[in-house]
């Protein structure tokens, strides 16, 4: 007599088992994707919220928010305990008086946006720039942040 | 009956950066004197900025700069596709005076009337 490990007959001819565990991560993406597209539909919900795409690389963190036709002197930029804001307000270049408005799709006016930086800077270093529109701030991390070899002993 | 799930192996289109165009946002106004149109295209810069006329219809399109961002991408909520749109001029508009200004990624166009279309002040006379 072999004494054989009993196998479950039912998982092992199961081959769509596999294609389960994928259907759900194919959800799990959907529901991430539109959600942060929905974000930037701000025209639907009445209020401006500028797109941010934040980047981290040895040295830095970098956040980079889509804000057209500002003025420098209009954009406020604060760090505060591991919080990026980016604030202000797009003033509207021409008067509407005599002219009569066919399409007003720009927002005007006040915004915010806060972001949790994925790693602690230092806030004496940080540099933005503004061109074409994009906001890039450059915050360099913290020496105890970046990363580092770490020597293994063997005694 | 048996039905499969395909998974995609390739990169769905809702992600990869094919050359789908976005519209940009505009405002459009009208004075006496002509159009001003505005379009917001962040991440363009003049050397990505077409503007073209053809008969009565003005296209825009933009070329974002396809800077791939320094490090590695913690989340992103730009698009990077580049921007188009088409508008049907007035006939009224002069097309050889349409002048077109840049600044941090607003496009202005003005499209002055022409003279003739004016409205203006006819003499009494007797």
């Amino acid at each position: 007599m072999k004494l054989v490990r009993f196998q479950n007959p039912v998982l092992t001819s199961w081959p769509a088992f596999g294609q389960l565990s994928d259907l759900r991560d194919e959800i799990d993406r959907l529901f991430e994707a539109p959600l942060s597209q929905l974000g930037t539909a701000a025209s639907v919900f009445g209020g401006w919220t500028p797109a941010i795409d934040v980047f981290e690389d040895k040295e830095n963190v970098v956040v980079k928010a889509e804000l057209a036709g500002m003025k420098k002197e209009d954009i406020e930029v604060t760090l505060h305990e591991g919080t990026l804001s980016i604030a202000g307000e797009r003033m509207a270049e021409k008067k509407v008086e005599e002219a009569a408005l066919y399409r007003s799709e720009r927002f005007f006016g006040r915004f915010q946006r806060a972001v949790t930086l994925p790693a602690p800077v230092d806030g004496a270093k940080v540099k933005a720039d503004y061109k074409d529109g994009i906001l890039t701030v450059t915050l360099p991390k913290t020496e105890e942040a970046k990363p580092k070899q770490i020597d293994v002993s063997v005694s | 009956m048996k039905t499969t799930l395909q998974k995609e192996t390739g990169e769905s289109p809702a992600r990869t950066e094919r050359q789908d165009y976005v519209l940009p946002e505009v405002n459009i106004f009208e004075d006496k004197d002509g159009y001003t149109l505005e379009a917001e295209m962040p991440g363009v810069g003049k050397g990505g900025l077409e503007v073209l006329l053809e008969d009565n219809e003005l296209t825009i399109v933009g070329h974002r700069q396809h800077t791939a961002g320094p490090g590695e991408l913690i989340f992103r909520e730009s698009h990077t596709a580049d921007y188009r749109r088409v508008f049907e001029l007035d006939p009224a508009i002069d097309a050889d005076r349409i002048a077109a200004r840049l600044n941090q990624g607003v496009l202005t166009l003005t499209l002055p009337k022409s003279e003739q279309v004016k409205p203006r002040r006819i003499a009494v006379n007797g």
